[in-house]
């Protein structure tokens, strides 16, 4: 008998273009299509179970073992730093993390920089490279608004298209890292359902090979 | 006879532990419960967890309450001391746990072998490691490394020691796509590339790994590692003990280790139930002679394990009416205490009133 292999996604459009990667590699899950009630979905012949989870949550349920392996983005990834295996690169939910503010706003380097982000361990890592001494703000929604009421002088946040910051007078200044979402999987799991999680990081890695 | 009530996974297996230590010679050693700070700031590098918990003494000198129970044992071995040490021990480590800003207490039973460390050395603490985990469940998983492998190759990129921490750090996470990206961005070359890369891809049963392992032999800490290695998996097998994996990502502290490092795990427990290795460094950073090794089990995980519980006979009830039944009372508790029952004895509600 096959071990069972739990999938955690992230809620949304990103949880659902990797559903259909899982799908197109043999861990379909019909069920998981139709809109109703339910969290959890299985499939009994393939042994796979699949569920949502807030996308920030996801490295969390892995990294404890509630799933053997999940889809999270680099930013959550970096951000909080989950003990976890990260097996490959999906290419998918591309963007980039980005210092952005109005013009200008970096140059002003008398003073200590405000950054208003939600990821603060990425924001003080960047500037501690430059040996920038910073103020971090926390916020959780809607950054784009600090600098333009004086909470801070610039944003770390991730930019898709760059549409939001443009029609609030921002631009993107500098580059922190670029994201992509991640294959991840608990350290546990994969040693103990070794067959199987490799068979399918093996898949993922030659479909994202063939795509490209 | 008294009848047992019923114990937390984790004492049970602390009983067991130090019994099957003792079985080969291992000494307790029992210590304080705290250390003078300035002890763990000069050993900082040797930490696991960078936070240690402090307090002042009523003198108002900084002690530290233990964050690790193998420094302090390495400090108690004497320069003139009969060597090889066996020790064990039993006791509570307080560690803040990964992103968690508070500290928790970890109760940690385990043993260190100090002195020349032979093959046999070697072998003998791997299989009480194996024993360990076997005692908790036919099914576990010990995974077996040695970090002069690694350090042999990463040597090779003539890269900065940040570089290769952050190439290490890619091994550890089974993560060679950045792996490759950041050798790239370095100039190093697609060969060698290649050979980290498979550290980090690489495990399986010692016979599966190490063939493939042997095209890993670049300079003479790799060929130390991978011979070191197979001596180890083969002296282990040859004494009839299970088969270890091989998990050539697992590289832990480079800093601490600097041998054959091992990891044990248990289906179900979402941490290392087992980790040790082998750490010289700490004894000549210490100026002491010889060599070490030795594992702690971090038994706290162990009450997560899903076992039938043992259900607890029912006290017996008594009850007494008031001041003049308590020497009745009594004496019946103790008889029946005597003959191993337990009891529970509790004033009478109607006596309350009266």
């Amino acid at each position: 008998m096959q071990d069972w292999i739990s999938v955690a996604l992230p809620k949304g459009r990103l949880g659902e273009k990797a559903y259909d990667l899982f799908e197109r590699i043999g861990y379909g899950c019909p069920s998981i299509r139709e809109d109703n009630r339910k969290l959890i979905f299985e499939n009994e012949e393939a042994r796979v179970r699949y569920f949502w989870a807030k996308p920030s949550d996801v490295s969390i349920y892995v990294e404890r073992g509630a799933a053997d392996v999940g889809v999270a983005g680099k930013d959550i990834l970096l951000e909080y730093a989950p003990d976890v295996y990260e097996l490959n690169d999906l290419k998918m939910g591309r963007c980039r993390m980005m210092v952005a503010g109005q013009p200008g706003a970096l140059e002003e380097t008398g003073r200590t920089l405000r950054v208003a982000t939600k990821f603060p361990r990425i924001a003080a890592k960047h500037f501690a490279a430059q040996s920038r001494e910073i103020e971090i703000i926390k916020l959780n929604g809607s950054i784009e608004i600090a600098p333009l009421l004086g909470l801070s002088d610039v944003i770390v946040d991730i930019v898709e298209t760059g549409t939001t910051l443009k029609e609030n007078g921002l631009i993107p200044l500098e580059e922190v890292v670029p994201i992509s979402a991640r294959f991840i999987a608990n350290r546990v799991s994969y040693k103990f359902k070794n067959e199987r999680m490799r068979e399918m990081q093996e898949r993922i890695g030659a479909l994202i090979a063939e795509k490209q | 006879m008294i009848a047992p009530a019923p114990r937390k996974r984790s004492e049970l297996a602390t009983l067991e532990l130090r019994a099957l230590y003792a079985q080969y010679g291992y000494r307790e050693f029992r210590m304080n419960k705290f250390e003078e700070y300035d002890f763990y700031a000069e050993y900082r590098s040797f930490l696991q967890a960078e936070d240690v918990l402090t307090f002042h003494d009523p003198s108002g000198k900084l002690l530290a309450l233990k964050p690790d129970i193998t420094l302090s044992i390495v400090k108690s071995i004497k320069k003139d001391a009969h060597l090889p040490a066996r020790l064990c021990y039993s006791e509570t480590v307080y560690r803040t746990d990964g992103n968690a800003a508070s500290f928790r207490e970890i109760p940690q039973v385990g043993l260190e072998f100090i002195g020349n460390i032979d093959l046999y050395a070697a072998a003998e603490v791997l299989s009480l490691a194996i024993d360990s985990l076997r005692a908790f469940s036919p099914r576990f998983i010990m995974d077996v490394s040695h970090v002069g492998l690694a350090a042999g190759l990463l040597a090779e990129t003539k890269l900065s020691a940040g570089k290769q921490a952050q190439l290490s750090a890619c091994i550890r996470a089974k993560n060679a796509h950045e792996l490759r990206a950041l050798c790239e961005e370095n100039g190093v070359d697609g060969a060698l590339t290649e050979k980290l890369a498979s550290l980090s891809s690489l495990y399986g049963t010692s016979e599966q790994v190490l063939s493939q392992a042997a095209a890993l032999d670049v300079n003479g800490a790799t060929h130390a590692a991978l011979s070191e290695l197979h001596a180890l998996c083969s002296t282990l097998k040859e004494a009839g003990l299970p088969e270890v994996n091989i998990d050539l990502s697992l590289l832990n502290d480079l800093s601490y280790y600097n041998g054959i490092i091992f990891q044990g795990f248990l289906p179900g427990i979402h941490a290392p139930v087992i980790s040790g290795g082998r750490y010289d460094s700490l004894l000549r950073k210490m100026h002491k002679q010889g060599g070490a090794i030795g594992f702690a089990v971090n038994v706290g995980l162990l009450d997560s394990l899903d076992t039938p519980k043992e259900k607890a006979e029912e006290p017996l009830s008594l009850s007494y009416a008031d001041d003049g039944g308590a020497a009745a009372a009594l004496k019946t508790a103790r008889a029946l205490a005597a003959e191993g029952k337990r009891i529970l004895v509790e004033k009478s509600p109607s006596g309350q009133k009266g």
